[in-house]
């Protein structure tokens, strides 16, 4: 146990430093900084002045070193938009990001493991074919088209529910949430089921799939000639080792959630770390950019090692000490 | 009465192209506590009949026709919900590869009590106590604790025990043994063999012992049936049919067994193969490979007779008459 999380923290650790690396290196070509900042009034000289005392003529190692010995102190430079340290910044919209992948992420949950679970055991009824017929088209529709189709329908036609924004939020400590009123609530239904509305599909493709496939094994068939109940070979033989690889699957899943999250935060002007990503690429401001990705990749990183531990204790098979 | 009647059997399974029978008119009846063997060669159909007593044949095969009789009641006829009343409580099976039958993911425990909480309704500490009772019974060392470990956890001999001692934890009347032995280290084998045997007597339990071994059969059983292409071909005492096969299949068997061997000859091996289900000859099915075909063998096919207590279907032995 304790020589897996060492493990995983110089893994945790490595990817940080690729990350950090790589989100660093890019910001050169995503255009000049200072325009953005300055406008295009201010001349040449004072241009000059600028970046030579924001350090943008250094040499990128030197660059580069600089910025990594702030960051492990948790500093991530100034945003060049908000003039206020960038990862305070992305912490305040953190909160509406999570709670709308956790929204998300509850609908596949739900939904996911009782709807891939009956078309994996009546695979040729019609409301299995009519099940994965239509899964099959949610893969397939961009996420903004949902988007997009969900206001159309429930907001503006049939006014259920609001179209953009977060509504009423309370405060608990420094977390700004939404779940605590209804208004808030509300204004989570259609975002999230954008949000799930590939992943969804994907999970029930998933399970119906593994599900089909753990019931030809001979310890179901053993199971039948013990003369289990139905319920109970399903619900208890199958589903467990159905569930197993979907862990797996599910955690990285998550994390690629975090990038759609951007699309959908745009879409319905969701104040969320993945709608203040696209302005800041639209403003060039490249201290907010790569506090953002850090921070995605951070938890990205965070999940997957708890998804890791979280097998290892659900499959009796895994010893913690000898995986990766 | 005898404890199960196998009365002409039809075991179909409808492929995309056409419909193979896989087991054709096999008829055959075990008494209380009595031991059968079912030898042939793989695909002879040994499994789907062992299946097709319990009814548990994997889709799309059915039984088209014939019927089931155990203790009276005929199984083909009774609904999944009666079927599962007795599937795993009064007739019980072995299979072959233990690793594959045990549930990777449950606790050697959960999957013996849960047998006796569906069939007896036992609570949690009593259904513990049998099962505990049951693995000292197959001589697992340390029961107590062995009981809460997952299958992964013991080797192949402990786990195939596991598995006997799941099909002896109702004390059922007959036990279904698909070979059993076969995925087990051969140093094991016999071992298990004889621990089946033992619990079986003591128990006073029928068993139903698929194999190819003609050894095991001799070891453990009172009675053989021969399978060959979906048909039983020859049914006798154990001893007899060993000593005096009538089919010159069974007689190929025996002579095929490495200790009938000449040494410095090869093995006394039966030329070709048998057929499969999709291209059996006209016939009698084995009539290619046989050294006394006739005419009338290529065109007919040999019925099992039904006077005696040494039953074998072919023209040529008919002619000949006994030995
Ligand atoms: N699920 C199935 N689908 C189609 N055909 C099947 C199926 N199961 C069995 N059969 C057919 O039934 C025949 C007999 O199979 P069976 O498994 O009973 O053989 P066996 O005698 O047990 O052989 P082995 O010694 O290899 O276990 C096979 O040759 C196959 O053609
Ligand atoms: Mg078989």
């Amino acid at each position: 146990m304790f020589a897996f999380l060492v493990r995983r923290l110089i893994q945790a650790v490595l990817v940080m430093f690729v990350i950090s690396l790589i989100s660093f290196s890019i910001q050169d070509n995503l255009g000049d900084p200072l325009r953005e900042m300055l406008g295009v009034a201010v001349s040449e000289a004072e241009r000059e002045r600028l970046r030579e005392e924001l350090g943008l003529n250094d040499p990128f190692l030197e660059q580069y070193w600089r910025f990594l010995q702030k960051a492990v102190q948790g500093d991530l430079g100034n945003s060049y938009f908000f003039k206020r340290p960038a990862l305070e910044v992305i912490m305040e919209k953190l909160p509406a990001t999570v709670e709308l992948v956790l929204g998300a992420t509850l609908i596949i949950v739900t939904l996911s493991v009782p709807i891939g679970v009956y078309c994996a055991i009546r695979p040729k009824t019609w409301l299995a074919r009519t099940l994965m017929g239509l899964s099959i088209i949610g893969i397939s529709v961009p996420v903004f088209l949902t988007a997009i189709l969900l206001i159309y329908v429930f907001s503006i036609h049939l006014g259920w529910f609001p179209s953009y924004g977060r509504g009423d939020t309370a405060m608990i400590g420094f977390w700004e949430t939404g779940l605590l009123t209804r208004d808030g609530l509300i204004h989570l239904v259609l975002p999230s089921i954008a949000l799930s509305s590939i992943m969804l599909p994907l999970f029930i493709r998933l399970i119906r799939s593994e599900m089909m496939e753990c019931l030809e094994q001979d310890y179901i068939r053993f199971a039948r000639a013990k003369g289990l109940s139905n319920r109970r070979i399903w619900f208890i033989h199958a589903l467990k080792n159905t569930l197993l690889p979907v862990i797996t699957v599910g955690g990285v899943q998550i994390g690629t959630m975090i990038a759609f999250t951007i699309l959908t935060e745009t879409v319905f002007q969701w104040p969320g770390m993945g709608f203040l990503f696209l302005e800041a690429v639209n403003r060039t401001d490249t201290p907010l950019i790569i506090a953002y990705m850090i921070i995605v990749g951070l938890i990205f990183v965070v999940t997957n090692t708890l998804v890791d531990l979280i097998y290892g204790l659900v499959d009796p098979t895994v010893k913690l000490a000898r995986r990766i | 009465m005898a404890l199960l009647e196998v009365d002409s059997i039809e075991v179909r399974f409808p492929l995309r192209e056409q419909e193979v029978i896989a087991l054709r008119d096999v008829s055959f009846q075990l008494d209380r506590g009595e031991r059968l063997g079912i030898v042939g060669e793989s695909g002879a159909g040994k499994s789907v009949a062992a299946f097709a007593i319990l009814n548990l044949i994997s889709r799309p095969g059915y039984i088209s026709e014939g019927e089931i009789r155990f203790d009276g009641q005929n199984l083909v006829r009774l609904s999944e919900s009666q079927l599962s009343r007795v599937r795993g409580d009064r007739i019980t099976m072995i299979f072959q590869d233990p690793m594959m039958t045990l549930n990777p993911v449950l606790t050697i425990g959960t999957q013996m009590m849960e047998c006796l909480r569906t069939h007896r309704h036992l609570g949690e500490r009593e259904a513990r106590e049998i099962a505990v009772e049951n693995l000292k019974k197959v001589r697992i060392p340390s029961a107590e604790a062995r009981i809460d470990q997952y299958p992964h956890e013991l080797s192949g001999g402990m786990r195939q025990r596991v598995v006997i001692a799941i099909a002896l934890l109702t004390e059922p009347d007959l036990i279904i043994a698909d070979e059993p032995t076969t995925a087990l280290d051969v140093t094991i084998q016999a071992e298990i063999m004889a621990l089946l045997l033992e619990l079986c007597e003591t128990e006073n339990v029928a068993l139903i012992l698929i194999t190819h071994d003609l050894g095991v059969v001799a070891q453990v059983t009172q009675r053989t049936i021969v399978m060959y292409a979906g048909r039983i071909i020859e049914e006798g005492p154990t001893r007899a049919l060993i000593d005096r096969p009538q089919h010159p299949y069974t007689e190929g068997l025996i002579q095929a067994l490495p200790e009938n061997a000449v040494s410095g000859q090869r093995l006394n091996q039966i030329p070709g193969m048998m057929p499969t289900l999709t291209a059996i000859p006209l016939g009698c099915s084995f009539n290619p490979r046989c050294g006394h075909a006739s005419d009338r063998c290529k065109t007919e096919v040999p019925l099992l007779s039904t006077d005696q207590d040494h039953r074998v279907a072919c023209f040529w032995r008919m002619q000949q008459g006994a030995r």
